[in-house]
């Protein structure tokens, strides 16, 4: 990069490089002296001892505490993704129906939960049937109430016991998980059927196929080649937003590496801290690395004429505008 | 049927509004402080990562790719209890003005990763052509940045940047780990209490709307906004 010209930068020439060989030292020296500040302040406050970090190196706690954690973390995001995949899918599909009455409440549902923060609907699932149920039982309701809990709601674990409904924290957090990524990923399917060229539907019609077998063998077949690999970095999402069953007490990676080990080893959270984030990156990193591949081989492939949906792991789309944004896209 | 009513009933929720506009202001607090710092911050990371001197690409890079596969709760619980508390890095000797200073630097710096990147992506959506265009009818360095490139690549990062700070909004809910009394906080206050059960489902109306007057029209702005200045090419 530094012999060739960008679009910011010409080649350089010698003065140039002379220059850019200073800024490297300069820029080097304030970064060793700002790492240097950082381990002088952990030392003063002793932070390098050994107890602290030793807990790591004990199979016990690896055992007990974080991996347990680390496979409630995987629970929930793996139950989370394949559920907010299908909702994606019949709510993105929806919104692209050609009767109005399917279209404006899917897109109603789809904008409503991508406006609200996901702890706020973690918090709904969490809390919202525990405060209503006693008044709903007492209600004419309450037979319903019950043996829609029983029969339906029981295999997420929910419990309903004289009347009150105890929603367990995975429950809550796998709602949550759902409906909001289902929502981003709703629009993800919508934008990857849209970025299909009409040529191809018009070209579907005419050998007769009718609304269902265009989409089901001409359009859908392309959009999930176009789409694969924003699908797989909204996985990446929903494993970090699994962290937020912190807040919930949900016994996930974050609860069992960030709460528990300081609990019972002299309260060293910077430690903690920073296995627990290792952990994170090396997971999400590797998730990112599939989905850059994926980009890359569909960018190759000559399956589609439409263009591959970024795999790039930034803010999932705000209500009100479209995945696929720029220009161009609808 | 009458006892299905009361769940609807507002009054609780009147009664206790004064606490809900404390959270949401306490929330636009954060997001405003937020909003500056990241932008900030997400300048500087990108012009980092363009840059010609490997040891800043380097330092943008790692830091890009740290902050965003980490967890904004464990990155705000690192901020409030690790940096805060066991380092003892305040902002005030006040705990709740420090809590709120590390929840806003923690939530930029987090939301400055995704600024950064979005801010870069932009300008690598400038053909290289432009850039040889501009210096061969003889512009210098710093105009053809001025006059060429960065309006091109400012227009081209609206709707990203758009997302990017609509995203930070909802995020701020995640300052209750750090210890930072915004809208989630007030709201968990209220449903755990006992004499306010059977406002809670005005209670997350009420919430649910808040937010969405603070970000449905944020999100239409922008995408009005980068539809407009969009680039044609």
């Amino acid at each position: 990069m530094t012999r060739e010209a960008t679009v910011l930068f010409d080649a350089p020439g010698p003065r140039a490089r002379a220059r850019h060989r200073v800024l490297t030292a300069v820029s080097g020296l304030v970064l060793l002296g700002l790492i240097a500040l950082l381990v002088m302040r952990l030392n003063d406050k002793g932070q390098f001892a050994k107890e602290l970090w030793d807990p790591f190196l004990k199979a016990d706690v690896w055992k007990n505490l974080i991996l347990p954690g680390l496979w409630n973390t995987l629970k929930a995001a793996a139950l989370a993704s394949v559920l907010s995949l299908l909702f994606g899918v019949v709510f993105g599909l929806g919104r692209l129906s050609d009767h109005w009455w399917i279209r404006i409440p899917a897109g109603a549902v789809v904008e409503f939960f991508r406006a609200i923060p996901l702890l706020i609907l973690i918090f709904l699932a969490f809390f919202l049937p525990n405060k209503i149920s006693p008044v709903v039982a007492e209600s004419p309701f309450g037979t319903f109430q019950r043996v829609l809990v029983d029969n339906f709601f029981s295999i997420f674990g929910v419990e309903i016991n004289a009347g009150t409904i105890v929603v367990p924290a995975f429950a809550a957090v796998v709602f949550g998980l759902v409906m909001y990524n289902g929502s981003v990923l709703a629009e993800v399917v919508r934008a990857g059927v849209l970025s299909i060229p009409k040529g191809q539907s018009e070209a579907a019609y005419s050998i007769g196929l009718r609304k269902n077998g265009v989409m089901r063998l001409i359009l859908l077949p392309q959009a999930v080649t176009v789409m694969m690999p924003a699908i797989v970095s909204q996985l990446v999402v929903v494993l970090k937003d699994t962290a937020l069953g912190f807040i919930i007490a949900y016994a996930e990676l974050l609860q069992a590496g960030f709460k528990q080990v300081p609990a019972n080893y002299h309260n060293n959270i910077i430690q903690a801290g920073i296995v627990v984030g290792i952990i994170y990156i090396a997971i999400n990193m590797s998730i990112s690395r599939i989905a850059t591949w994926l980009e890359a081989r569909s960018r190759r492939s000559r399956k589609t004429a439409a263009r591959t949906m970024g795999g790039d792991v930034g803010a999932p789309p705000a209500p009100g505008m479209s995945v696929a944004g720029g220009p161009g896209a609808a | 049927m009458e006892q299905l009513l009361d769940l609807l009933d507002f009054g609780p929720f009147f009664d206790h509004f004064d606490t809900i506009l404390e959270g949401f202001w306490a929330t636009i607090r954060l997001a405003a402080a937020a909003a500056v710092l990241s932008l900030i911050i997400g300048t500087v990371l990108a012009a980092f990562r363009v840059s010609p001197i490997p040891v800043l690409r380097a330092v943008g890079t790692v830091y890009v790719n740290v902050l965003r596969n980490t967890p904004l709760t464990l990155v705000l619980l690192m901020c409030s209890l690790g940096l805060n508390d066991t380092l003892a890095l305040t902002f005030s000797s006040d705990a709740n003005t420090s809590y709120y200073w590390w929840a806003v630097l923690g939530l930029s710096g987090y939301t400055g990763a995704f600024v950064g990147e979005s801010l870069r992506s932009g300008i690598n959506t400038v053909p290289l052509g432009q850039a040889e265009a501009a210096r061969s009818i003889g512009l210098t360095f710093s105009q053809s940045l001025r006059m060429i490139i960065l309006p091109q690549a400012f227009r081209a990062v609206i709707a990203p940047l758009g997302s990017v700070f609509i995203a930070m909004i909802k995020n701020t809910t995640v300052a209750i780990a750090a210890s930072y009394a915004e809208i989630a906080t007030q709201m968990k206050s209220l449903v755990d209490l006992p004499s306010f059960a059977s406002g809670t489902i005005p209670l997350f109306i009420g919430v649910a709307v808040g937010f969405m007057i603070l970000t449905l029209p944020a999100g239409f702005f922008s995408g009005w906004l980068a539809k407009r200045m969009a680039v044609a090419r």
